[in-house]
């Protein structure tokens, strides 16, 4: 029944961009605020959560992102999201995430507007 | 226009993690099976998702269990509406009570991070209605086709 969340972290010059594919729910919330974390620790400010392989989260795995976009605030730095689908994008507008976390339509736009 | 229950499947399922897939699953193929758009479906899929979970979280029901009843709604060969049951038999919540989540009241300050699955079912489906007391809760939402 395990719906596993994998992840690859892509690392450039002042932004990292995060992929998951698979089901956000608390263990995928958890494994993204893992990587994120990391990324704080090597000194990326900027990062990037592309969700195109994700077609489905759950609000506890929305609380988790909401943690790492506190986190991101904190340090002055700023989380993006891209690729969602229309029902995620959808759930995060209900949620006013996007008032905290820019929302992408995708990749290459997200990284002209967040790369410094 | 009268509206009957044209099919209706249920689903018991064990308080597990992850249950909410094995049910959201379910609505995505009655949904499709009424040719609803993929983006409806994706819609009904997470606010079965989110029903599911708050009666995992938050129902303390003894018989650990969650029943889903998928009702497809219509004239025969004209199907108009699903409509989802999520039901538990735990101890009940007054709706009136639940706050409303606000973002600003969520982030950056000190406090749980959680409780929007309501506003989100709200938000995804066309009508909701919440039915609870000390039998239990049920979650009754519909969309159109």
């Amino acid at each position: 029944m395990t719906e596993s969340l994998n992840i690859t972290v892509d690392r450039r010059q002042g932004l990292a961009v995060i992929y998951t594919e698979g089901y956000i729910n608390n263990q995928g919330g958890e494994e993204i605020a893992k990587a994120a974390y990391k990324l704080l620790d090597e000194g990326y400010k900027n990062i990037l959560l592309n969700l195109a392989g994700t077609k489905i989260v759950n609000s506890i795995g929305i609380s988790i992102l909401i943690e790492i976009i506190e986190k991101m605030i904190e340090i002055d730095g700023k989380l993006g999201f891209c690729c969602l689908t229309p029902t995620i994008e959808k759930t995060f507008h209900i949620m006013g995430l996007a008032q905290y976390a820019p929302i992408y339509a995708d990749e290459a736009t997200a990284v002209g507007q967040m790369q410094p | 226009m009268a509206e009957g229950v044209l099919r209706e499947v249920t689903l018991a399922l064990p308080m597990v993690p992850e249950m909410e897939i094995e049910a959201s699953k379910t609505a995505t193929a009655i949904a499709e099976s009424i040719r609803m758009s993929p983006d409806r479906i994706d819609e009904v899929r997470m606010a079965v998702v989110e029903a599911c979970i708050n009666a995992l979280e938050h129902s303390h029901a003894s018989d650990q269990e969650v029943f889903v009843t998928f009702q497809v709604l219509g004239e025969p060969g004209d199907a108009e509406k699903l409509r989802i049951l999520v039901r538990d038999h735990g101890v009940g919540f007054s709706p009136d009570d639940v706050e409303e989540p606000r973002i600003d009241k969520k982030i950056l300050l000190d406090g749980p991070k959680r409780g929007w699955g309501l506003k989100i079912i709200r938000g995804l489906m066309d009508e909701v209605e919440i039915l609870s007391g000390v039998d239990g809760t049920t979650v009754v939402m519909s969309k159109m086709r």
